[in-house]
């Protein structure tokens, strides 16, 4: 049901782009307006949610400690696992955001039985979902630094050196994107594993599929483009640079299809900073792991630390004073002091 | 502990780099779609198929040729515009006209970074300045 | 437990979770769900206000009038002093990887025992009182109006989850569900709910320095009792100091360990320990209490009860700490002691520990002063300070249960390993997967060792049990050592159920029981007084 609302959701976008733009006769909106709304909201609405979570301070070092600590000198600690300086926290972080590595320890826990047939919970490597993950947001990453060929003239030479890399296959024409293939089979099997694994589908609500159809909205509207309907990628270099030049202008050879995907990038972009999607800058601030294990070797500050002060020592002796002199213990008030 | 500068640095770094498409441009009025020279009168007035068509579809129309010529020996192409015949040919048919590969399709194909393997088999025919 | 093994894993069905979504199931108050509320006088005492009778089977709590108020109030001040709790709210994107790693979920299937649904349900209320999207777009955003029903859930769920931090492992954001569960429990006091099984451990360890209430001069008797039996088993007769100045260690482990078998085990082990080395230390009666059953409750609690420990450094002029086994209580000290109390240390004489015996500088607590009576141990053994006679463990076959706080919240895992291989022959280790930094709960930590709730503990300890049955059927494993006061209490009815004769050991009874002692009679039996074969 959740996945229909998000379908349904994403479906309509799409539609009403088709509609303002084919015969609405909201070209305007869909092109000029809603665009640059869009990514004054996306860039506004990131800035103040990563500033709203950098307003509460950090009160203690929790990071989660994933192997041995350093201790007594002759015992190999593991560095990257339980960092103790800001280096190795420094590399921790980047192995955690370039490799998600947390995420490459996964197991599935399973429920089987041993040969003598007494049941046993057996754990096994579950890399699919990490291997997805990293197809997914990888093939992102180059498919948006690849759109900049429609934001530069001259197209700088990396870019152009990616979008030849990417179609070196040289399979069909205008030329496959492996990025393209890789982005959908890594979504396909991030949406399929929400409909198929019943646990996971059971934890999904619309939002998450609505992030994952609208994004393969956005994909397949851009293959649709370049494969099917093979728009006039020189008129949309127009319409592109004209937008980024604030002078926006929309020449008329563009194709329908265009407008949905770009309406489509849209909701993407205002959707992102109030949404889960604010992961990409979250993973950045996480406690747990952006932290080093350093708490017993170094003091760490805690702003509002209210110093609440214990049941005081002389306030316990008075309690148990009398049974503390009868049994022998020290006493710093004597008896007799007390009377 | 609140490491705001780090944050705030980061924060930067992120939007400075969402952004580049804007600043990239910054100061330029107008992007102008690249200039084709087209060849004179007396060689062509029209292509094989309407300009539109042309602009979307080339590389599909090239892909087709070639699959025809090499895999099914067929060689002739009749136009959807008038049902003129054409010989299925890049150098013959496309370069009799548009000699000047730089002037024509390289213009293009740079602006949108595009690297057709067209010329990976083929050679550009020496610009004859029509 | 009515059920058997073989029954209560048939219970299991991960592959059908219940028809209804996790918003419209309802609570099951069934008995055996919930631990005991707190007896409202000892929750008024430890100040907490809206302390007042009530049955979580009951319809009516009895909740504060304005409780929706408080919640919320108290979820925003929360949000605004904890930047984990933050951006765990906002940044789960429900990817599953959590799920199935929780013991809980593993050993009930209850879906909501996932640490991703057991976020949600809190998340939900978080979008829909402080996020746009979740006002707007409501259900289909997972927002959720706060209400008794989720109030009571919170109950249910936030009391179904051991702060082990197994989750954030595994959580591409290190969301950790632990953090999370805090917040909640502190939420409910707020509003006079907390369990009892915690609030009088609390109340007492403020009274009278230890979780289990007893008394200073009852202290001093049960340490004598130990004294006796020490002798009794080897001849040597041990004086252990009680609350005495001028010491230059002060020795500090949970109160567990000095009261039920086969904790005092382990305190006789120290106790041999420190003979066998002549450590210049003193026992502390005011801090006799290791273990933390403040982090349960909320971090005001945690930083009053903890502050005892520097402060009766301070009054008796210790040098440092040693601190002794304990799970949680190496949390504490690894990741907020001395964040919250490291203030009082000023003016004492705490200075960066050194062990006497060989000069080793532990230069990993130069802030906190106190060091691990593992990390102190293995130091010993590795420079020959001790004598040792691994052959009298040799009927023991053993393998070793990391605990999730020295584990996850400070990476204390070769230490252990390392004494443990020293005073024994036959060492094996249980399953990579549910060992070290990815080692299961024993079911019952953070304060859920409560009776009542003994088939959830048991479900809980399913995937330590497994493991331990697969070292028992595979290795004739017949203990398993920890370094946790409440393992040795929890881990008992685990083994007891999923792999029957395994027992449970300190790591240093068996440290003592290896260790000779200048003027030792022979050795014929082990501190539990069971006769030794001849080695």
């Amino acid at each position: 049901m959740n996945a229909f609302y998000g379908l349904f959701i994403v479906c309509a976008l799409a539609l009403a782009a088709l509609v303002g733009v084919g015969g609405g006769g909201m070209t305007g909106l869909f092109a000029v307006a809603i665009p640059y709304a869009a990514v004054a909201i996306f860039v506004v609405g990131f800035a103040l949610k990563v500033m709203c979570w950098a307003k509460s301070p950090v009160p203690f070092r929790i990071p989660t400690t994933g192997g041995q600590q350093k201790s007594l000198d002759w015992i190999p600690y593991a560095r990257y696992d339980n960092p103790v300086n800001s280096r190795d926290t420094v590399v921790r972080m980047i192995l955690e955001v370039l490799t998600f590595r947390s995420l490459f320890r996964n197991t599935t826990a399973v429920l089987g039985k041993t040969p003598d047939g007494k049941p046993q919970v057996g754990y096994f490597s579950e890399k699919w979902l990490w291997l997805a993950a990293i197809l997914f947001h990888y093939s992102f990453l180059l498919i948006v630094i690849r759109h900049m060929r429609f934001f530069t003239e001259p197209v700088p030479l990396p870019i152009q050196w990616l979008d030849w890399a990417d179609s070196i296959l040289q399979i069909y024409s205008p030329t496959l994107y492996q990025t393209n293939l890789l982005f959908l089979a890594g979504l396909g099997w991030l949406l399929a594993r929400r409909l198929l694994y019943p646990q996971i589908r059971y934890i999904s609500n619309a939002a998450d599929y609505f992030a994952l159809f609208l994004i393969i909205g956005i994909a397949l509207s851009g293959i649709y483009m370049r494969y099917v309907a093979k728009v006039d990628i020189v008129s949309i270099k127009q319409f592109t640079m004209s937008l980024v030049m604030f002078s926006p202008v929309v020449p008329k050879e563009i194709a329908p299809s265009f407008f949905v995907h770009l309406f489509l990038v849209c909701v993407l972009l205002a959707y992102f900073p109030f949404s889960k999607l604010m992961h990409l800058g979250g993973v950045f601030l996480s406690p747990t792991r952006n932290l080093p294990n350093d708490s017993r070797i170094h003091h760490h500050e805690n702003p509002w630390n209210p110093k609440i002060k214990p049941h005081s020592y002389e306030a316990y002796e008075d309690d148990f004073r009398e049974a503390m002199v009868e049994a022998g213990l020290p006493v710093v008030k004597q008896l007799e002091e007390e009377a | 502990m609140y490491d705001g500068s780090k944050i705030l640095a980061g924060l930067i770094v992120f939007l400075a780099l969402v952004t580049f498409p804007f600043w990239n441009n910054f100061g330029a009025k107008e992007w102008k779609q690249p200039e084709l020279k087209l060849p004179p009168k007396e060689v062509a007035t029209q292509c094989i198929e309407s300009k539109e068509y042309m602009r979307e579809q080339h590389m599909k129309i090239l892909d087709d040729w070639r699959d025809q010529v090499v895999r099914e020996g067929k060689r002739i192409y009749i136009a959807k515009r008038d049902h003129k015949e054409y010989q299925m040919s890049l150098q013959n048919t496309c370069m009799k006209c548009h000699d000047d590969k730089e002037k024509f399709c390289d213009k293009c194909h740079t602006t949108a970074s595009v690297s057709p393997y067209c010329w990976d088999c083929h050679i550009a025919p020496k610009a004859k300045g029509n | 437990m009515a059920l058997k093994p073989e029954e209560l894993l048939a219970t299991i069905d991960y592959l059908n979770p219940p028809k209804t979504g996790w918003m419209e199931t309802p609570n099951d108050f069934s008995p055996g769900r919930w631990p005991y509320p707190a007896k409202p006088d000892l929750h008024r005492a430890m100040g907490f206000k809206h302390a007042h009778e009530w049955k979580a089977d009951e319809k009516d709590w009895h909740l504060p009038e304005n409780w929706k108020q408080i919640i919320s109030e108290g979820f925003k001040a929360r949000l605004d002093k904890y930047r984990s709790f933050k951006v765990f709210m906002d940044v789960c994107v429900r990817c599953g990887a959590c799920a199935d790693k929780c013991h809980f979920y593993i050993g009930g299937g209850d879906p909501k025992n996932m640490p991703v649904l057991r976020a949600e349900l809190m998340r939900s209320v978080y979008r829909a009182d402080f996020t746009t999207a979740g006002k707007i777009l409501g259900k289909l955003n997972g927002a959720r109006v706060m209400e008794e029903d989720v109030l009571k859930e919170w109950f249910l769920y936030f009391y179904q989850c051991t702060e082990c931090r197994r989750c954030s492992l595994f959580c591409p954001y290190g969301i950790d569900t632990a953090e999370i569960t805090m917040m909640a429990r502190e939420l409910l006091h707020e509003v006079g709910l907390g369990i009892n099984w915690i609030m009088e451990p609390v109340f007492n360890c403020n009274r009278t320095g230890n979780h289990l209430g007893i008394q200073p001069h009852a202290f001093k008797e049960i340490v004598e009792f130990m004294c006796d039996d020490i002798e009794e088993y080897t001849g040597v007769r041990i004086n252990p100091p009680l609350n005495e100045p001028g010491h230059e260690v002060l020795f500090i482990t949970p109160s567990g360990d000095a009261f039920a078998d086969p904790g005092i085990y382990t305190f006789m082990g120290y106790l041999i320990l420190f003979e066998a080395i002549g450590l210049d230390y003193t026992l502390s009666t005011y801090a006799s209490e290791g273990g933390n059953f403040g982090l349960f409750t909320g971090a005001d609690t945690m930083q009053k009860l903890n502050a005892k420990m520097y402060s009766e450094a301070k009054r008796l002029g210790a040098k440092w700490i040693l601190g002794g086994e304990c799970g949680h209580m190496w949390r504490v000290i690894n990741q907020y002691m001395d964040t919250m109390n490291g203030y009082i240390q000023e003016g004492s004489n705490l200075t960066t520990p050194r062990n006497p015996i060989t000069g080793t500088v532990f230069h990993n607590a130069k802030q906190t002063k106190m060091v691990h009576i593992t990390e102190f141990t293995a130091d010993l053994i590795k420079h020959g300070k001790l004598d040792l006679s691994p052959e009298r463990n040799n009927h023991l076959r053993v393998t070793y249960h990391d605990s999730c706080n020295p584990a996850r919240g400070m990476g204390l895992l070769e230490e252990p390993r390392y004494v443990i291989k020293n005073v024994c022959n036959n060492y094996f280790e249980m399953p990579p997967q549910t060992t070290r930094e990815q080692t299961f709960c024993c079911g019952a930590g953070s304060g859920l060792n409560t009776e009542e709730i003994m088939e959830i503990r048991l479900r809980g300890g399913l995937p330590r049990g497994n493991a331990l049955k697969y070292v028992q059927d595979k290795h004739d494993v017949n203990m398993m050592a920890c370094i946790c006061a409440l393992d040795r209490a929890t881990l008992i009815p685990v083994a007891d159920f999923w792999a029957p004769g395994v027992q449970i050991t300190g790591v240093h009874e068996m440290v003592a029981n290896a260790l000779n002692l200048k003027g030792q009679k022979k050795r014929e039996v082990n501190l539990r007084g069971e006769e030794l074969e001849e080695v």
